[in-house]
């Protein structure tokens, strides 16, 4: 009666990154109404410029108010644009912002632009033009949950795993690439390309220049397709700078050979701007047919008109756009430092990055064994008991239990302090627990300490939250 | 190794089809009363232009649903963040209302069941990709939207079966019609999921009559299949006989929620007819399957509303007061428009389908082909778009089985432009007449008549561009 598509779960939606959700939308911290409730870290969310935003509408009403500047309507105009070519001064502006991002080390051009609703949009799209159902993508590990859907469901499209490790803070190398290579074979799976996040998520950390070049020399010998969706570019507060794809081509002197229309670039107002109500996602690709294509496609997912005029008018605003970047990003750096010092306190170490809306964090001491198991356990009690939801590293398909993603950009300065209070007020019991075990001491005694004690450190939340 | 995937460089995203072509002629040639009076008049698009300044009139009176606020209180960020694809509530619960508004209140439509895509183009689409399999079909009566063989096939791999329908009966399905299409599926060793249909039509412009709408439920009860009704032009049923949705029709057969078929019943509805707004790619699919609604919801990630649009056409169409009268406006001014049009066409010695609904009409253009071919309509195409500069969509773009018909539309231009065009077609039938009887006449002196026809022709139409005829 309905197609497998829908009667299977390959959507993903199952998984704990979602779950975890569920959990805080039944019961939401709210600094007033529900102080002991869920606080909210596995959500990507930038919510630390909008005051920025707000002040360029206050002062800019044209922009939303669907009137030009000479008071002309545009209503009409906009409510009838739906040619998937898309807005072109709004593409023409895009294209300058995202070289910006880049430093200006390279420039986009408007004509190889796909407007889609969304990254989520984008990426789908573009495994609908370079794969068939059967063929693969490789992924390094650990990636964001939602390829799962957005790359695999309705696509039939597979993604084989490149594993990384915490041996070397999860780079890319050549070993794991090939190994991947070959894993797919194994599988009678046809690889098309690599997709990567750069900055990555849920690392937080741009890729090095030996990593790019590594993917490059790769697309080149297996005549395969690079995709780097660099969702995150315009996040990148601290040292290393972020290097583009498209930079590392044109730092080659590869664009007029092959692999120059195997390289194709996502990118969205999602993260940077903390926007994604609005739903503005796009391709990029050297590639005229994947343009062309991807562009007929996008019919499906169509940015809304009245959003594009609004945030070509926001990027016309030159001043203002560099004064929002590096405002942003001196707002995300602090961020970062609190809770990096926070988890510091807490005995609780990440993994060090330059990066994105969150931070990696190393809770392997916290299990109780070294296993995906235990991994779930501590997640548990991190969701419901220390009120925190944050994203277990099996979510991400992590190849070591005991990693966990947790955000920072999505909630008050006053907040985060409260979660790194319960956090090190839990960990310290933990720890604590642990190393009574280690001496032996009998368990029942053990155990009823460790509530006295674990109750005490929640008694503290309450009344003290020290900055 | 191929390097990109078979979607990507096969052409069943079907924008090959005359349909488009006539288009990028007229984005080549694009009439303007000023700057380019000879150019190319748009009928191609069903676009509904009519009834903007009562949008724009609603948007003077409220400037807090476009800027982000909510009783004078910014709601931006909220907004901005809002990335649920549950839906805003309070848009879908005006959405629903809205729907029932424009059904006359005869049926309601419960808002937890409706999913919100970015316009009905992902919503077809969708609607495929949760009720079928690659190779799947679904059988649909011709003629029908020509966007259809991109957005239920490309991607999804299902196929389209044509349900024949014919002038005989003013292209109603009939029973017989039905059966041949399923066996026809059969015999392709296609598995039919379900039929699709649009109501009221695109192209006919006609809404479908109970004697359809009961075969059809039968129909999809006897084999157990699915049926989608596209209602985006619901709120386009401009006289009678009155609009009647599927779900009405259910209703009167007393299915209800315990009944198999209620399930298999599924609405597509958009607001880029209704409201004229493309752009803001609002679309929605209503279905009684939990089921479907929940898979849909999921995929609706794949093309989300903007929060931004949803905002404002919450705030819109929350105000009843002036849905009602933009309800009723706006049929009055399609209905005056459809009347131009037909009254224009018959000065012209050309019929079209009686309608009652949609931005266009079905127009009869057989006497006009040299032969009864689909050959003689490309050929009467190209003349109409080439040299009475009017893109108007071949019946055959639309699987029409019958040559000669050809879709108009109305509502996408200004009621001078339309007259105007009315002209050109006037002229040019005339001038197809003459023709037609001189040669009918002798075959003497050919290459004299020939000299003569052309030194006519150019006269009317330079007589065409100077002098509008009355009205």
């Amino acid at each position: 009666m309905l197609s497998r598509k829908i009667t299977s779960d390959s959507h993903g939606q199952d998984s704990s990154y979602f779950l975890g959700w569920e959990a805080y939308e039944k019961n939401s911290y709210h600094e007033v109404e529900n102080p002991s409730g869920i606080i909210q870290m596995g959500l990507a969310e930038n919510q630390l410029s909008f005051d920025l935003l707000e002040s360029w509408l206050a002062e800019n009403p044209e922009a939303i108010g669907l009137k030009r500047t000479s008071g002309e309507s545009l209503f009409k105009d906009l409510a009838l644009f739906q040619d998937y070519h898309g807005l072109s001064a709004f593409k023409n502006e895009l294209v300058e912002f995202m070289s910006k991002i880049r430093g200006n080390k390279v420039k986009f051009d408007a004509n190889k632009l796909v407007l889609t609703a969304g990254a989520t949009s984008a990426n789908e799209t573009l495994m609908f033009c370079l794969a068939d159902p059967g063929d693969a993508f490789l992924l390094p590990i650990p990636y964001y949950p939602g390829f799962d859907r957005d790359l695999k469901w309705r696509t039939g499209v597979e993604i084989v795993p490149i594993k990384c490790s915490s041996s070397n803070g999860f780079r890319i190398t050549s070993c794991a690439l090939e190994e991947a290579y070959l894993q797919a074979q194994d599988q009678g799976l046809k690889v098309k390309g690599v997709l990567v996040t750069n900055p990555s998520n849920p690392l937080g950390t741009t890729l090095t220049p030996d990593e790019i070049d590594l993917l490059i020399d790769f697309a080149i010998e297996k005549e395969a397709h690079i995709v780097s969706d660099e969702i995150y570019s315009g996040t990148v507060f601290d040292s290393p700078s972020f290097v583009s794809i498209a930079e590392a081509i044109k730092d080659r002197n590869l664009e007029s050979s092959d692999v120059f229309s195997r390289v194709h670039i996502v990118y969205s107002l999602s993260k940077d701007l903390g926007v994604p109500g609005f739903r503005v996602g796009m391709i990029y690709s050297n590639d005229e047919q994947v343009v062309s294509a991807a562009t007929k496609m996008s019919s499906f997912g169509l940015v809304s008109s009245q959003t594009q005029y609004m945030f070509s008018q926001l990027f016309a605003d030159k001043k203002f756009t560099a004064k929002y970047m590096k405002e942003n990003l001196k707002r995300l750096r602090k961020r970062k430092e609190i809770i990096v010092s926070g988890l510091k306190s807490a005995g609780i170490k990440c993994l060090k990055s330059n990066a994105c809306l969150f931070v990696w964090v190393d809770m392997r001491n916290l299990l109780s064994s070294n296993s995906f198991d235990a991994e779930m356990e501590l997640w548990k009690r991190i969701v419901y008991e220390v009120g925190l939801n944050v994203s277990p590293g099996s979510s991400c398909h992590c190849s070591e239990p005991g990693w966990f993603r947790m955000c920072f950009a999505n909630m008050s300065e006053e907040t985060l302090h409260v979660a790194l209070q319960r956090l090190k007020a839990f960990a310290e019991t933990l720890i604590k627990s642990k190393q009574q075990q280690q001496f032996g001491l009998s368990f029942s005694r053990t155990r009823s300490l460790t509530r006295w004690v674990f109750q005490l450190a929640s008694d503290h939340d309450h009344r003290e939250t020290d900055r | 190794m191929r390097l990109l995937s078979r979607k990507a460089s096969c052409n069943t995203h079907g924008q090959d089809s005359s349909y488009f072509l006539g288009w990028q002629e007229y984005e080549k040639n694009p009439y303007d009363e000023v700057k380019n009076p000879k150019g190319i008049i748009q009928m191609g698009l069903a676009e509904n232009q009519l009834s903007f300044h009562l949008l724009e009139s609603w948007l003077a009176k409220n400037p807090d649903a476009a800027g982000f606020k909510r009783d004078g209180k910014s709601i931006f960020r909220e907004l901005a963040l809002f990335q649920d694809y549950h839906g805003l509530p309070a848009f879908k619960q005006a959405l629903v209302d809205f729907m029932s508004e424009i059904r006359g209140n005869k049926v309601t439509f419960d808002p937890n069941h409706i999913v919100l895509t970015a316009g009905a183009t992902s919503a077809n689409e969708t609607l495929m990709f949760c009720l079928a399999e690659p190779g799947e079909a679904f059988l649909l009566p011709t003629p029908y939207y020509p966007g259809f063989d991109r957005d239920l096939k490309w991607r999804t791999g299902v196929e389209i079966v044509p349900i024949h329908c014919t002038s005989s009966n003013g292209f109603q399905i009939t029973e017989a019609a039905l059966n041949q299409a399923f066996e026809e599926a059969e015999n392709r060793n296609l598995r039919v999921k379900g039929v699709l249909v649009t109501n009221p039509s695109n192209p006919l412009g006609t809404t479908m009559t109970s004697n359809e709408h009961n075969l059809l439920v039968s129909f999809i009860e006897a084999k157990k299949i699915h049926l989608i009704s596209d209602e985006i032009y619901s709120g386009t049923v401009f006289t009678s006989p009155g609009f009647v949705s599927v779900m009405e029709i259910l209703k009167n057969r007393n299915y209800d929620k315990f009944s198999e078929v209620w399930k298999r019943v599924h609405v597509v509805y958009s607001l880029s007819k209704d409201l004229g707004l493309p752009g803001f790619r609002v679309g929605a699919i209503y279905s009684n399957d939990e089921m479907v609604v929940a898979a849909a919801t999921k995929m609706s990630s794949f093309g989300l509303v903007s929060s931004q649009t949803q905002y404002l056409l919450s705030a819109m169409l929350s105000d009843r007061n002036f849905t009602k009268k933009y309800i009723s406006e706006n049929q009055k001014r399609l209905k005056k428009r459809h009347g131009m049009l037909v009254s224009g066409l018959q000065k012209a010695g050309v019929s079209c389908l009686k309608s009652n609904a949609g931005l266009f009409c079905w127009v009869d253009m057989r006497h006009l082909l040299r032969s009864n071919t689909f050959e003689a309509e490309m050929e009467l195409w190209k003349k109409i778009v080439y040299d009475v500069k009017l893109n108007i969509s071949p019946g055959s773009s639309c699987h029409c089985t019958e040559p000669g018909w050809f879709r108009v539309c109305f509502a996408n231009m200004s009621e001078e432009t339309l007259e105007l065009a009315m002209q050109r077609l006037k002229s040019f039938v005339t001038e197809y007449n003459r023709i037609n009887n001189s040669n009918k006449e002798s075959s003497a002196k050919n290459s004299r008549r020939r000299s003569l026809t052309k030194w006519v022709f150019r006269l009317s139409f330079d007589g065409a561009d100077r002098q509008p005829e009355e009205r």
